[in-house]
């Protein structure tokens, strides 16, 4: 149902771009609406942003995943459960660039019908990893497209990137991987019943969205060609603010493009915050030194508590009875 | 007893494959449900600590629950309120992608198969209404993308899925963004009880104490009889009188235990164990009635409660005038040491030194701000510097292995410093498999306030993945006690064990310490703590070893 509705919603903005890229509106899929995602993108997420950051950290509730630093002859887990500043980062670095924490996934089992095993579990690490890492180098990769000449980091990045190439055309590794990735992390959506139970059209509508992204683009890259030079035209001309309208660009790109510009304005309102948000999670980005240092929590209330006065004028008399030292005789 | 209400193979019998309809519109049969929920708390408890006693008296398997009429608005004005005041709460009501990487690390999911049981269903429980009620296509799209309205069902389902969830944080060791559903129980067990809604196995500990310092509600000289009790019982088995000071000013150090340990069995052997090593080191330091209570029931009631809770360590060592607190073998009691008190309390900390320990000269730099030491952390330091004598054989008889705690382990790292000292006081030690142990340790199941005997269906099954793993130990090298130091663990993992791992104990490790310890001008040994006898050290032996001419005191 909701795999449904997502696709639905997929098939109406293809109708939409492909239909008004041929009826010539080229000048609003190719220049108002870009501006209009960019706009909204970069309000939405620093919107999101500056109102996560001004929600303040009351408690220092680092998650440890290793020994704590104690006594000096026991080693301290510096990445698992940082001590200092250098740990933290060391931390956040393993988890945003490397998923440290999907990496420790394991999968149970009751074998028998009475032995719980914990089998390992990367698939869903390698998957995210392969999607995450191919996307980043296929976006860096398209600076090409907004940058006249190309950077010579570009250039390197792409001979990298088609490092297993014989002969032409030039096919790039990540554009594989992520079509790989998607459709693994799709079908495991679809077809592990746990996540299907818990999954939403906010789940699939940006993983189908991406698919149709990094599907137009495989097309125009390898199958149907599409002319580079004017596309780069309107590109360099977008990022410049002096946007160009080249004539006779296949509708495919205009697809392409309406699907990244959709992505791009869905981005502050959906679960893709992620990618700020690890950030900013304290049980990750705070340092297990909560006894060494103290942590202000600047709204830290008022509370009533019952003093020792009150406990002793209470049970004084049974106190005195056994002996107990009183502060009022 | 649990093995006569419920079948083992019942109980097995677990689906981790959820049903394909939408979870959004269930309804708890609570009256079906009885074995997985608490009682609901006592309007007295409630009042003693000033909390909202509107609902008076009523049970979960009531029909209707009589909530005050404006329930919904306390309830969004309180998660309002929250919303501000904790970035996690906004973090983690806006970033979790549904990877299912959580779904089966929680022990309730492992155990029930139940699938809101899952991390990530349980705080969608609560982001339903967060979308409904604060993200426009939540108000738009309703369902379809996850938001839902705020109903007396929905609250029944809070209820139901936020006590049962024991704060153990596996899940936010797997999450990729750190997402912890503790805290998101936390919160919403605030906002339950908002409206008046509690569990009697929470409340009534927390209003006990909160009058008399602790949870049993044992008043000083109570406290004070069952101290001179292990006093007298320690003379027995060593022939040495110990010291005992109570209340007594000028001391070091004040040492605070969760209350359990003096009240409750197996703690009190660990009690036994701290006398003894206190004793032996000659510690100048006290007990005191008034803190008599290391456990913060607080911290499965709201942040308020644990600070209200807390306050008392941090006065009654200024009152006692002591340079530092040592804190004895307690779970939940260390994340509230660890990671609030000093934020929550820090202003009535008055007069306090950086911790040294008096035996060896260590300063204890890791804790140098609160000034409060973990007793794994000051035992481990003496063995280190040989200022103790151990005899491990005298544990000889004791096959053991080790329950990392959820709060030792997930919110300190405490990890390596009990198992120094076990290593120093067992020859026979052997570990869980490596995913139930550490950072991945499970909880016992009844951690948070749920250790109820009314909830005992729930406890079984969220103790399964614990027992399972000490199960494979047992079967394989034979192990015979479970070490833990959690006050809770104590109390619930023996009949978790009972029923799941027949001939399984559960002991603390200080009463391991206490049965290897040496102590000076003791009588010889020939029974532990718990005066069963010890391997190679009973009568029958010594005539044979005497005959033999070995050295039966094997120092």
């Amino acid at each position: 149902m909701k795999v449904g509705i997502s696709l639905v919603v997929i098939v109406l903005l293809t109708a939409i771009a492909l239909v008004g890229a041929g009826v010539g509106l080229n000048f609003v899929f190719g220049v108002i609406i870009p501006y209009a995602a960019i706009a909204i993108f970069l309000i939405g997420v620093v919107y999101r942003v500056l109102k996560w950051a001004k929600a303040p950290v009351p408690f220092r509730i680092p998650t440890t995943s290793g020994q704590q630093k104690s006594l000096d002859w026991i080693k301290n887990d510096n990445l698992e459960s940082p001590h200092n500043t250098l740990g933290v980062i060391g931390r956040m670095l393993l988890e945003v660039l490397f998923f440290r924490s999907l990496f420790r996934n394991t999968k149970t089992e009751l074998k028998d019908n009475s032995k719980l095993v914990y089998g390992s579990s990367k698939w869903l690490w390698a998957g995210g990893m392969a999607f995450h890492w191919s996307f980043l180098i296929i976006f860096l990769r398209h600076f090409k497209y907004f940058v006249q000449p190309t950077p010579k980091w570009v250039m390197l990045l792409q001979d990298v990137d088609s490092f297993f190439q014989i002969g032409l055309p030039i096919v790039y590794i990540t554009d594989f991987l992520i079509l790989a990735a998607l459709t693994f992390l799709f079908l495991r959506r679809v077809m592990d019943s746990r996540l299907r139970y818990m999954s939403l059209l906010n789940d699939y509508f940006p993983l189908l969205l991406i698919i149709g992204i990094a599907t137009t683009g495989v097309l125009m890259r390898y199958f149907i060609k599409v002319d580079i030079i004017s596309i780069k035209e309107l590109g360099t001309g977008l990022l410049s603010f002096h946007p160009i309208l080249p004539e006779g660009v296949n509708p495919l790109f205009y697809l392409h493009f309406f699907y990244v510009c959709t992505l791009i304005a869905y981005f502050p309102f959906s679960k893709l915050m992620h990618m700020g948000g690890v950030f900013l999670s304290p049980t990750r980005n705070l340092a297990n030194n909560n006894r060494a240092k103290r942590h202000i929590n600047p709204w830290n209330p008022e509370v009533k508590v019952h003093t020792y006065q009150e406990y002793e004028e209470e049970f004084h008399d049974v106190m005195k009875a056994a002996g107990l030292p009183l502060d009022k005789e | 007893m649990a093995e006569d209400k419920y079948k083992q193979e019942d109980l097995l019998k677990i689906e981790y494959c959820p049903p394909r309809k939408d979870w959004m519109d269930s309804k708890i049969d609570f009256e079906a449900k009885k074995g997985n929920w608490c009682y609901s708390a006592v309007p007295a408890a409630m009042e003693y600590l000033d909390l909202n006693t509107e609902m008076g008296k009523w049970q979960p398997h009531d029909k209707d629950w009589p909530l005050p009429d404006n329930w919904k608005e306390i309830i969004f004005e309180g998660l309002h309120d929250r919303l501000k005041k904790f970035r996690t709460l906004q973090i983690f009501m806006d970033i979790c992608v549904r990877c299912g990487a959580c779904a089966d690390k929680c022990h309730f999911f492992i155990g029930s198969g139940d699938p809101k049981n899952m991390p990530v269903v349980r705080a969608e429980l609560l982001r339903s209404v967060y979308r409904k009620e604060y993200t426009t296509a939540g108000k738009l799209l309703g369902k379809m993308v996850g938001a839902r309205e705020l109903t007396v069902d929905v609250l029944k389902e809070w209820f139901y899925y936020f006590f049962q969830c024991t704060e153990c944080r596996r899940c936010s060791v797997f999450c990729p963004y750190g997402i912890d559903t503790a805290e998101i129980t936390i919160i919403v067990r605030e906002l339950l009880d908002l409206v008046g809604m509690n569990i009697d196995w929470i409340t009534t500990p927390a209003s006990n104490c909160f009058r008399t310092g602790n949870h049993l509600g044992i008043q000083p000289h109570g406290v004070l009889d069952s101290l001179e009790f292990a006093q007298e019982e320690l003379e027995d088995i060593t022939g040495l009188k110990i010291d005992l000071p109570v209340n007594r000013k000028g001391a070091e150090i004040l040492f605070i235990a969760p209350s359990a340990d003096y009240f409750a069995n197996p703690h009190y052997f660990t009690l036994l164990g701290y006398l003894a090593l206190f004793h032996e080191i000659g510690l100048d330091y006290t007990w005191s009635t008034f803190a008599s209570e290391g456990g913060n029931f607080g911290l499965f009631h709201s942040h308020d409660m644990i600070k209200r809770l807390n306050a008392k360590m941090y006065m009654e060592a200024d009152r006692l005038g002591v340079k530092w607190i040592l804190g004895g073998e307690c779970g939940h009691m260390w994340r509230v040491i660890h990671q609030y008190m000093h934020t929550m309390n820090g202003e009535r900390q008055n007069g306090l030194e950086e911790p040294v320990s008096p035996i060896t000269g260590t300063k204890f730099e890791n804790a140098k701000a609160t000034k409060m030491v973990h007793i794994a952390e000051f035992t481990a330091d003496l063995i280190k510097n040989n200022k103790i004598k151990l005899d491990p054989s005298r544990n000889d008889h004791i096959i053991p292995t080790y329950h990392d705690s959820c709060n030792p382990a997930r919110a300190m790292g405490l990890i390596e410093e009990p198992r120094y000292i076990i290593n120093a006081v067992s020859n026979n030690f052997h570990e869980m498999p490596e995913n139930t142990i550490r950072e991945q340790t499970f909880c016992c199941g009844s951690g948070a306030g749920l250790g109820t005997d009314e909830n005992m269906e729930m406890r079984l099954r969220g103790g399964l993945p614990r027992a399972n793993a000490v199960k494979y130990v047992n079967e394989k090298h034979g192990v015979n006690q479970l070490l833990c130091m959690c006050a809770i663990d104590k109390a619930t993992l023996p009949p978790l064990l009972e029923y799941w791992v027949p001939g399984v104990e559960v002991a603390g490790i200080h009463e391991l310490v206490g049965n290897a310890l040496i102590m000076e001008g003791a009588k010889e040994r020939t029974v532990d703590l718990r005066e069963e006898p010890m391997l190679g050290f009973d009568e029958e032996s010594e005539k044979v070893s005497a005959a033999t001419g070995e050295d039966t005191e094997n120092v």
